[in-house]
This record gives C-alpha cells, structure tokens and sequence, in this order.
C-alpha cells in the first residue's frame, strides 16, 4: 500500500498526551474542570438530560457514545438518557419536539438541519467559537450547514464522507495500478470493467444518500450548480449539460443497469457479492467485508471522488448536534456538548467509529486511527473537498426542498431513462424555480 | 339493606296456609325516597344519551375532529416547523398544480387506488367462492389466507424489496433458470413497472380482507335460493350472477368503500418499496406529502397535498352510503 500524500505517522500516545495538554489548556471551569479534577457535581441533584442520536451504521459507535454519556451523568451527577432511532424518524421526531416544545435537549443534526429547524434550536456560538479556537476552523461544510443568520445553531460534530470503494485487482487487471484522478479516466477503465462483467455500481432511485452523492458531485464536478451564490437558479448551463451527457455515457459504458431500482444498501450487497467493481459509499462496505468477507475486504481499496472540469467535489452535508429551545436544561446540554467535544472524550468516540466519522476540523486528519488502516486515508481527506445542497449558495430551506423533491437525480435518471439532456436539464431548471421561488 | 325499613304490614301470601291465617308478617320495602338532581337530570332520556355518548364524542373531537380541522388550517397556511403560519387562502393548493411531481403523484394514486381495487375484489371474490366450499384443511386455509394481512406491513415489504432486488430477485433466478427470460428484469428501475410492483404487493396483502368479508358474506347466502335456481336451469354463472351477487352485494360495496380509503391513503408500502422513485414515477399523495411535509419541514405544503384526497374521498363515501342505503 502506497503511502498517501499527507499523512504522517504518529504514535497514539503521544497524540493523546497532546490532546490531553490541549484540553486541560481549554479548560476554564465547567465540566471539563470538573471531570479533570474529579469534583462533586455542579449541577442541582435530579437534573436530567435527554439526548436523541441516529442507531448509527457502526454498532460500536453508539456503544461508545452511551458509555460517554453515562460517564458524563456520573461525573455531573445529571441523570443522562440516550435514546437511538433511525435515520428515518429522525424527521417527525424534531418537528413534533419543536412544535410541541417537548422532548430531547439535544438532537442530532443531519446536513443542514439547522437551517430547517433554525426556530427551535437554541444559539450555541460560544461553544462552536472555543472548539474552532481550539481545534482550527470547523470545515466550509461543517459550518455552512450549522450557522444560521449568522448565529451557531448546532454544534459540528463529525462528517460521514463517502468515496469510492474499488476492487484493487480487478482495476489492475484493466489498467489502472491507482484508482483514476478524473472522470473521463473513470471512464475508461469502467467502460474495460463493464466488457469484462464487472460494472462500477451507483444509485439512481429515491434513497437518502448514494444518489443525491453522485448528483450533487457529477454536476459540481463539471462546473454546474443549482443555483449561484445569490440564489438565483442556475441549473441550465452547458456545464450541467455536460455533467448529463457525461452521466448518461457512463451509464451506459461504466455502470450496473439496476442503479435505477437500487437504494442505499444495493451497491454494499452487489459490491460484496462481487457482481460490481467499484461504487461510491461510506465506509460500511469495507468494515463488513474486513468482518465477513476477508478475501474482499483484502482487495478493496478507496479513492478519491475523480476530478472534472469544476474541480473535485464530495456531498457531504455534515453532522450537528443542536441544543433545544425549548430545553429547560440548556446549560447542562451545552456542558456536555463540551465535554464530548473535548480531545480525550471525542479521541475515543472517533475510535470506536474506526473511520466511518471524520472530525469537524482539520484537527482530526491527525488522529492515529487513519495511520492504522491506511486504506480509510480518502475518508480522512475527503471533508477538503466538501459541499452541501444548494452549493455554491446557502444550505437554505429551500435547498431542502429540491433535494427531497430529487430534483438533481431525477435530472440524471431522467435522462437515464431516454429523455433528451436538454430537456432533462430544462426540466429540473422549471423545478428548481419553483422550489427556490 | 341500609336504606330500607322494616314495618308489619299485611300482605297476600302465596301459601294458601299463611292465607288462611292472614297472619301480619313483616317484609323490607324500598323507601319512597325522593331522586337526588342529578338522578332526576339522568332520569331524562336526551339528557342521559348525552352523558352515555360523552366519552366517545370527546375521543372522537381529541383524536378525529381536531386532527382534521387542523389539517385543514395547516393547508391554508405557509406553516414551517419552529414558526407560525400566516393565513395564506389557496395558494398551496395553486402551488400543488403546478408542480409536475405533485401531479404526477396525483394521477399515480388514482392509477394505484383503482386498479388495485379491482384487483382485489376480483381476486378475492374468487378466493371467497373457492372457499366456501367443502374440503379438506378449509379452516387452516381460511385462516392462512389471512396471513398477509396480519404480518406488518413494513415488514412483509421489506421481504418483497428483497424478491424485487435488481441483483438477487428471487423471481429473476427462477424466469433465468427457467429458461423464460435471457436476462434479469428491473422491477423497480422502471416506472411502470416499478407501479405495476406496487399494486402487485397491495393486492397480495389486501385480498385476503377482500376474501374473507366476502366469504362471511356468501355464507348468509340461503343454499335453497341456489337450489332452485338450479331446478329452473340457471348455470353457475347465471347462479352466481342473479342469486349471489345481488345478496352480496352491500357487503361487497362496503368491503370497496374500505378498501378505496385505505388504498388512497397507502404510504408504507410505497415508501419502503420505492420511496417514490425512480424519477418520482410512484410518488403517491402520501410519499410526497411525508416528503414535503417533515423532510422539507414545510407542515402547510404538505398538509394541502394530504387534503387534496379529501374531497375525492367524501365523493366516494357520499355514493357508496346513498348507494348502499338505496338498496335497503
């Protein structure tokens, strides 16, 4: 395994005793002072404190973020609850908390939440202000998504980038000893991969997060974007003409003909049962195979989302967690916002994810884990490419409503499915209009 | 009994001895007492129904009415979630008919309702005639038949994405094998087809409740009606025809009138199979107005998309009642 451009070795002690030095300089009292010195709670006896978080894609990863939890409440004498539900209900589960101003103190934050919940979510500027002055600036993504009006509505916890898991050996055995820099070298070796059986794999359908990855990125990648930086919609340009025609080539010389049936779990179970070559996913599919499919997991390799006339781009929207308004515990929920966040807290939760979480600032890229498995090293860059929905505009409600109405991948299947890039291009601009209108 | 007194009085006995005798024997009475308010308020009919129906009215405005009426305010809102809305008449509505993906969905949930419908009742008519008959395990069939209804439905189509699934669809394995087909079939990657997929798992889970109403239905049915049709040559289509249906008929218009509301209002199954792609091709009121609704946060958009069903729903509630009635 080459040794990547950037990274560095550094021994996980050494790490940690920085990052210990660093926190114990940030600490200024609150609960990090608390924990460092082991002193009674400061908080009145039957304080509690709800948290509602995702069941994440790595069991460990919730295993670990209870265990914290619970490590909190003991150290702050605040009786803490985690409660996990899927990704799905996440949704529902906000909007009845916010309109009934009812429920968890702090919830999680999917790409640019905040900005949809922007009114029930309390101002969290100071914390976001003392981690970024600590670790660095958050990522562009990071804090697109979470700052609102100019005010921190959810703190920036991690992103959960997806890069292109490849079969080392298969692309070997087309020609490419790495894995392409550029679309149109993609392209090449996927059209080679196709006429040996082995197509390159990505979504096309209604599912939350594969194909709103290839949409957002091809069309960024070629210089195109939904709208420009006031807003406008600026969808019909011959770079997103560009970006369609190419889509459609590689459809049909590159790609696996079920991504139109396909949702987010269909790349992971083609890519393992080896019926495709390569797709774009987080870093699930590799961590199955290291525990199921050990010969598979042994010839997959990651790389980078390719580079196109605009430039290199990945959609990564980000995570938060958002301290509630209508929380009477709002002091307590930004103490542990804090702790969590602080270097010998978070070391251990990015541990448990082993790659699948990326911090929220360049900080992170030095954490030991990226040298233990040099395979996950595309994961760790990939938050420096990153954008959001409604690039190079803000990540506004109405960005949200084009990205649930598909409005970029019905554009691509559309024309997938035979309608002229033009008209499908023409198409997703009456559509864009009408939701940025 | 601590609000009765006992005093002698003479009474008739039945024993023709004690009769003789008319001997004073002392017996309890209830005493004359006067009814307290609120018995006597109670004691009126219209005033008691009241109290009797309370509850229920109370579930119903809590759980149905409220609901509703709020629905309604929402639609004629520009609602968010986190801030007020601002009273905005029809314009979520005009907003909808623009909206080629509203109308889309528009027109697929009518496609989805209607033609699942029938399905249903055509297959489950037929699954109702087959078992009313005599035969061997008819009660373990009766009540497998029920199966597909009783299972979740999220679960029973998650069991379907995976017979569907472009890569290891168990119904490709079999057409490949077969012989039948050289190569596998996109079920969902298609929109028509994807549709066609949909109302497929519809009619396999909601036939059963077809089937079984039906059949209750058929049992009502006097077997001496059919046997004299018979002894005047009527066939069994004929039988069927002038004798059966006509008896069913009510049962049956009310087995559709339930079924048309629960098909229209269909959000799971979609939205697990095909969550209304692929190019928004399966989107129903439904998937869209969730959509809309929760995933953009915009609750006064996609409360009016929910309610565009409604007027359609009462037309055919309105019909189907004044039908059902008439034939009584």
């Amino acid at each position: 395994m080459a040794k990547r451009e950037g990274s560095r070795t550094i021994d996980r002690r050494v790490f940690l005793k920085a990052a210990g030095a660093a926190a114990g300089a940030a600490v200024a009292g609150g609960i990090p002072g608390i924990v460092a010195a082991q002193k009674a709670p400061s908080f009145p006896k039957g304080t509690k404190l709800s948290i509602l978080e995702w069941v994440s894609f790595v069991p460990a990863s919730d295993v670990e973020f209870k265990r914290l939890a619970a490590e909190f409440g003991k150290l702050a004498g605040v009786d803490v609850t985690v409660d996990l539900i899927n990704m799905n209900d996440l949704n529902p589960r906000i909007a009845s908390a916010i309109e009934t101003k009812a429920g968890p103190d702090i919830i999680m934050m999917i790409a640019n939440w905040p900005h949809l919940y922007a009114d029930g979510l309390a101002d969290v500027d100071d914390l976001a202000e003392e981690i970024a002055k600590r670790d660095g600036a958050f990522y562009e993504h990071n804090k697109k998504v979470s700052v609102v009006d100019k005010r921190w509505k959810a703190l920036p916890l991690c992103s959960v980038p997806s890069t292109w898991a490849y079969r080392e050996d298969w692309f070997k055995e087309a020609g490419a000893t790495k894995f392409p820099d550029t679309w149109d070298e993609l392209r090449k070796v996927g059209t080679a991969l196709k006429k040996k059986g082995r197509p390159l794999g990505q979504a096309f359908g209604h599912s939350l997060g594969d194909p709103n990855n290839w949409a957002y990125s091809v069309t960024w990648g070629f210089g195109g974007a939904e709208i420009d930086p006031s807003g406008k919609v600026a969808i019909n340009s011959k770079e997103t003409l560009e970006a369609v025609k190419f889509t459609v080539a590689f459809w049909k010389d590159c790609l696996d003909e079920g991504g139109l049936a396909w949702d987010d779990s269909s790349n992971n179970r083609a890519y393992l049962a080896g019926t495709i070559s390569a797709t774009i996913n987080g870093a699930s599919i590799y961590f199955v195979a290291k525990r199921q499919f050990p010969e598979i997991a042994k010839v997959t390799e990651h790389g980078h989302m390719p580079k196109g006339p605009g430039g290199r781009f990945y959609n990564i929207g980000g995570q938060g967690r958002a301290v509630m308004k209508y929380s009477k515990n709002q002091q307590v929920a930004k103490e542990f916002l804090r702790w969590f966040m602080d270097r010998p807290q978070y070391d251990k939760w990015m541990a448990a994810n082993d790659g699948y979480v990326v911090g929220p600032t360049p900080y992170w890229e030095k954490h030991p884990l990226w040298e233990r498995d040099p395979k996950l090293v595309p994961f760790k860059e990939a938050s420096r490419f990153g954008r959001w929905p409604g690039y190079p505009g803000a990540p506004s409600r109405k960005a949200s409503e084009a990205l649930v109405k598909y409005i970029l991948v019905d554009m691509y299947a559309q024309a997938i499915k035979g309608m002229k890039p033009e008209d499908a291009v023409k198409w997703a601009e009456g559509e864009l209009k009408k939701a940025y209108a | 009994m601590a609000d009765q007194r006992i005093e002698p009085i003479l009474v008739e006995r039945a024993s023709p001895t004690a009769h003789a005798i008319g001997a004073p024997v002392a017996v309890a009475i209830p005493e004359a007492r006067r009814p307290s308010r609120l018995g006597r308020l109670l004691e009126q009919e219209h005033v008691l129904a009241g109290v009797l129906l309370a509850p229920t009215l109370v579930i119903l405005a809590l759980f149905i009415a409220y609901p509703f009426l709020l629905g309604i305010w929402l639609a004629v809102t520009d609602k968010v979630v986190g801030r007020p809305g601002a009273f905005v008449g029809l314009h979520n509505f005009q907003v909808n008919l623009a909206d080629s993906i509203f109308l889309r969905a528009f027109q697929n949930t009518f496609v989805y309702t209607f033609i699942a419908t029938i399905l249903k009742l055509m297959i489950g008519m037929l699954a109702a005639l087959l078992l009313n008959h005599h035969f061997r395990f008819k009660r373990v069939v009766r009540a497998s038949m029920l199966l597909p209804w009783i299972v979740p439905t999220v679960l029973s189509t998650l069991a379907w994405q995976w017979m569907f699934d472009a890569t290891f669809s168990v119904f490709n394995w079999v057409l490949l094998h077969a012989g039948l087909i050289s190569q596998r079939i996109l079920w969902l990657g298609d929109g028509t087809m994807a549709m066609g997929c949909l109302i497929a798992v519809n009619v396999w889970r909601g036939m059963p409740f077809f089937a079984i109403t039906l059949l209750a239905g058929l049992q009502t049915v006097n077997p001496d009606l059919h046997e004299a049709a018979e002894i005047d040559g009527a066939n069994a289509w004929q039988r069927f025809w002038r004798v059966t249906f006509p008896l069913i008929k009510p049962i049956m218009l009310v087995v559709v009138l339930f079924s048309m509301i629960a098909t229209f209002a269909d959000f799971q199954l979609i939205y697990v199979l095909t969550r209304g792609g692929p190019y928004s091709s399966t989107h129903v009121f439904g998937t869209y107005a969730y959509e809309i609704a929760m995933r953009a946060a915009k609750l006064g958009q996609g409360a009016s998309i929910s309610l565009f069903l409604f007027p359609f729903l009462l037309v055919v509630i309105m019909f189907q009642l004044w039908y059902i009635r008439r034939s009584d």
